[in-house]
């Protein structure tokens, strides 16, 4: 009972991300069949990653043909973040979790999820987990079939104008915490210009190896210029 | 190639970095670069991801710099993700609209 109801009040706690990861998974799946993908391909993407800049970057390689190296190691750069959120949340886990629930349950490990398991008072139960994955993964697979769907229905001026909406979540993901933090500031300056001069000058450059180029430069740069105090959040 | 290669290439590395320290991991980490790297790295790829590539999102560099400029300003308000997104798409449409 305890278990089933672990599982309910996860359920619960995870609306909110089902129904952001709908609309936004909407705007990938149109961006994917844009790019040239099937339906059934973008939703398989969305089903077996459950990430919303590696999928995304991920699909700018399969359209301009990259080399599988290339689409291996633009994925752990974008998603290391995925690592450390996975240490943090290991130290918060309850006696339940065993070795298979663990290699179960990270399969959900997401920003939005880390944050809202983060945030559960008390130890996290697997079932906890499983409903809040549950949730989460139904809206964002949904939201793709249907952007992939509909994608191909809807008129052009639509579709272009959402090709923007998966850029407009990074945005609201990196200004809130730049504008309080000055060191996320500087990282989000630096690695913007990075990028743009990548784009202008090294046209040969792929986008996925230019991401990771600015990536590693500025957020190192950062970490040596200001370097986080365990204190701080 | 083929996509189904592609596709379980994405899946598996990205599960890999999920799992190998969810399951195995039981220390902390104590380097206080590496720890700061890790900190900043999300905010720098997805910065690096968006700029250039926002404006050319939607084909039209006008409408999208309008998008763009909504973006930024209903996140520096701290809107929530999917207001910021919805709207931003929306001032994009909008633009179109009206210029084209």
């Amino acid at each position: 009972m305890k278990k089933n109801s672990d599982f309910f009040r996860g359920l619960i706690s995870g609306i909110p991300i089902g129904l952001g990861y709908l609309s936004v998974s909407f705007g990938f799946g149109i961006m994917a069949v844009g790019s040239g993908l099937s339906v059934f391909e973008a939703f398989m993407i969305s089903l077996t990653n459950l990430t919303s800049a590696g999928q995304a970057a991920g699909v700018d390689i399969i359209a301009s043909g990259g080399t599988l190296i290339e689409m291996a190691a633009v994925q752990f750069v974008i998603n290391i973040r995925y690592a450390l959120m996975a240490i943090s949340l290991s130290q918060k886990l309850s006696g339940r979790f065993t070795f298979g629930h663990r290699l179960l349950a990270a399969y959900g490990i997401t920003d939005e999820i880390f944050a809202v398991c983060s945030a559960k008072d008390g130890a996290i139960t697997p079932a906890y987990m499983y409903g809040v994955i549950i949730i989460s993964t139904l809206g964002w697979t949904s939201g793709t079939f249907l952007g992939a769907y509909a994608g191909q229905l809807l008129p052009s001026e639509v579709t272009a104008a959402l090709g923007l909406m998966l850029y407009g979540m990074f945005v609201a993901v990196i200004i809130p915490p730049a504008r309080k933090h000055k060191s996320v500031l500087f990282t989000v300056v630096v690695a913007a210009v990075l990028s743009v001069l990548c784009k202008w000058l090294i046209r040969s450059l792929s986008g996925g190896i230019s991401v990771i180029i600015c990536a590693v430069i500025s957020a190192a740069l950062a970490a040596v210029i200001f370097p986080k105090e365990d204190d701080e959040e | 190639m083929s996509i189904a290669i592609y596709i379980a290439v994405m899946a598996g590395v990205t599960y890999a970095i999920r799992m190998i320290p969810f399951a195995f991991f039981t220390k902390k980490i104590e380097s206080k670069f590496l720890k700061s790297f890790l900190y900043y790295v999300p905010f720098a790829v997805l910065s690096a991801m968006t700029f250039p590539a926002i404006f050319y999102s939607t084909g039209n560099t006008v409408t999208a710099a309008v998008g763009t400029a909504v973006a930024l300003i209903l996140a520096y308000f701290d809107l929530p993700l999917i207001a910021v997104a919805i709207s931003a798409s929306a001032a994009a449409f909008v633009t179109g609209l009206i210029i084209l």
